[in-house]
């Protein structure tokens, strides 16, 4: 059913932090390992060792320079299903493979019933949706439904393969529904944006902007590395400190060619 | 936009079977042109179903499960392309039923107005469809425009209308003149919308940028500096297409030129002329046309710009 649910039980999402994301690409590889074997399998890969490698991922990381001269930064930016609460890739879906679960809120795919017309890859606005050429279907991020309610799993393992991999704890699992949760309060802190907004289908999935860089103008906090190293005055004067002072003169002549 | 020739080729072929449907339905409003009977029929009707036909066969080629577009029907409460799959199926059996009553010249028979008028509103409406597949989409600014279900309406009229001329000018040896006029009028018209839509995607505001994109804007410019993959992906191929400016405008004269400016004088010409050179004339004309629709159709992918490209190093979309 394309049919939207007026409103889903839990809002199951992640937050990403873009401040301390270091595109490190290991959400990237663990989605594509645990993704390649579960709901989504196969995860289809071209020519993968050959000179024109292409592949079904459903999780890719950019990275963007922002900004000019001081202030410009690097920022890393993972990009995957953002679990819209008014997803246009499902409404178009002429089949009804693609659905909103009212469970979770989750955005999936049904593989038996797709026919790969790949009208919701157009539809969405984020890229999220791989058409998997060999399989005839489309492919997307399921948030690990396969992983975040199986209890054959420690609890602390019922969070998605790109959750559990980020060394820098740049990404969050956890309901919007819940103001209490983990991913309610720190959107709330640390001011959490969606994408494209304009667009009208309310991402679930926030992003955390950078932290405000150091005022590059302020003095500097720390002793400089050429005071610190200054001789002291007991040591000026003996021979040692004459010594190393005429190999400093010596060392920091340019060669005469 | 990647323009995909199944796609390219339904929407041409289908679009100018159902113009030529509603022609054909509106024709029997109008007797003494078109003879009643088999021939007719056959050759009329035939023609637009083949065309009708190639297209949805054309349109499955483009799945990646054309052994399932069956379930393509199911969701047309949200769905432009189940409404357009179910529209295009319905539109068979309501337009079969005119052309029977034609095969058997009771085209004066009780009812007929009604099979007339589902016929015409089974084929317009099926040609509004395929238009809202894509006005519907606000990820793609070319096409989220209240222009585009109209003109599919209208391409599929006038390209309909210029194979009518040509198929009664076959049947009956001289054209109707003012089933001639009515054609160049449609042509016009199209043509006044088709400018006036390439004028408004060249104008409209582009309000997505990098910037709200990644929602970075406001640290300032947000420059690609490493894309996640070395080589075009799905995404790029299907939704980064670009065809050059310079192209594009090349493009737009001679769709001006052949889908436009050379069916109707041809039309107006055949008018006048008669005999063989007027058939000459409307075979050139629809040649010309189906060049013409062809290249309109190609650019209406080429030149469509998908948002996700803002991801990839553009600036605007």
């Amino acid at each position: 059913m394309t049919s939207l649910p007026q409103s889903t039980r839990t809002k199951l999402g992640l937050v990403i932090d873009l401040d301390t994301c270091v595109g490190c690409q290991a959400c990237a590889t663990s989605c594509k390992e645990w993704n390649a074997g579960g709901y989504s399998a196969p995860l289809t890969d071209y020519d993968p060792v050959g000179p024109d490698p292409d592949g079904v991922w459903l999780n890719r990381v950019h990275s963007y320079e922002v900004g000019e001269g001081d202030v410009g930064r690097t920022v890393h930016f993972p990009r995957s299903c953002l679990h819209c609460e008014t997803p246009a890739c499902v409404t178009v879906c002429p089949t009804g493979a693609s659905y909103k679960r009212a469970e979770d809120g989750i955005v999936l795919v049904d593989p038996d019933k797709c026919i790969g017309c790949k009208l919701c890859s157009w539809a969405c606005g984020y890229g999220a949706r791989e058409y998997d050429y060999s399989d005839g279907v489309m492919k997307k991020c399921t948030l690990c439904v396969d992983r975040i309610y199986n209890e054959t799993f420690e609890p602390e393992d019922r969070v998605p393969a790109c959750v559990k991999a980020c060394p820098t704890g740049a990404r969050h699992f956890g309901d919007f529904n819940d103001p209490q949760s983990n991913v309610s309060k720190i959107v709330a802190e640390r001011d959490g944006f969606d994408l494209l907004p304009g667009l009208g289908f309310k991402p679930t999935n926030k992003y955390l902007p950078p932290r405000a860089k150091k005022d590059a103008t302020a003095e500097p906090v720390q002793t400089p590395v050429s005071a610190a190293i200054k001789p002291s005055k007991a040591e000026a004067g003996t021979a040692a400190s004459k010594f190393f002072a005429w190999a400093d003169r010596v060392l920091s002549t340019e060669p005469v060619s | 936009m990647h323009p995909a020739y199944s796609v390219i080729l339904f929407t041409t072929a289908s679009g100018a079977g159902y113009g030529l449907l509603v022609w054909l339905a509106l024709s029997v409003f109008f007797p003494g042109y078109l003879p009643a009977g088999p021939v007719a029929a056959l050759v009329a009707f035939g023609l637009a179903f083949a065309l009708i036909t190639v297209g949805l066969i054309s349109s499955t080629l483009h799945l990646g499960r054309p052994e399932r577009a069956w379930r393509a029907m199911s969701q047309w409460r949200t769905s432009w392309l189940s409404r357009e799959g179910i529209m295009a199926i319905a539109t068979y059996p309501v337009a079969g039923v005119l052309a029977l009553a034609w095969l058997q010249s009771s085209l004066a028979a009780n009812g007929i107005t009604v099979v007339v008028l589902a016929t015409v509103g089974c084929a317009v409406t099926t040609l509004w469809c395929t238009g809202m597949i894509y006005a519907s989409l606000p990820t793609v600014r070319a096409w989220n425009m209240p222009l585009v279900s109209p003109l599919y309406v209208a391409l599929g009229l006038a390209t309909g209308g210029i194979l009518y001329n040509c198929v009664g000018l076959l049947l009956t040896g001289r054209l109707s003149q003012s089933a001639a006029l009515v054609a160049i009028v449609m042509i016009a018209i199209a043509y006044v919308m088709k400018s006036s839509y390439w004028h408004s995607i060249d104008t409209a505001e582009r309000t997505y940028t990098a910037g709200s994109a990644t929602g970075l804007g406001k640290f300032g410019t947000v420059r690609s500096l490493d894309p996640p993959h070395a080589k075009a992906n799905f995404v790029m191929r299907e939704m980064g297409y670009e065809v050059a400016r310079k192209h594009a405008l090349k493009l737009r004269s001679l769709t001006r030129l052949a889908l436009f400016a050379v069916p109707a004088a041809c039309l107006g010409l055949a008018v006048f002329t008669g005999g063989g050179l007027a058939i000459g004339l409307a075979c050139v004309g629809v040649i010309s046309a189906a060049i013409g629709v062809l290249m309109e159709r190609w650019l209406f992918f080429a030149e469509a710009e998908h948002v996700v490209v803002l991801y990839y190093g553009k600036q605007v979309a």
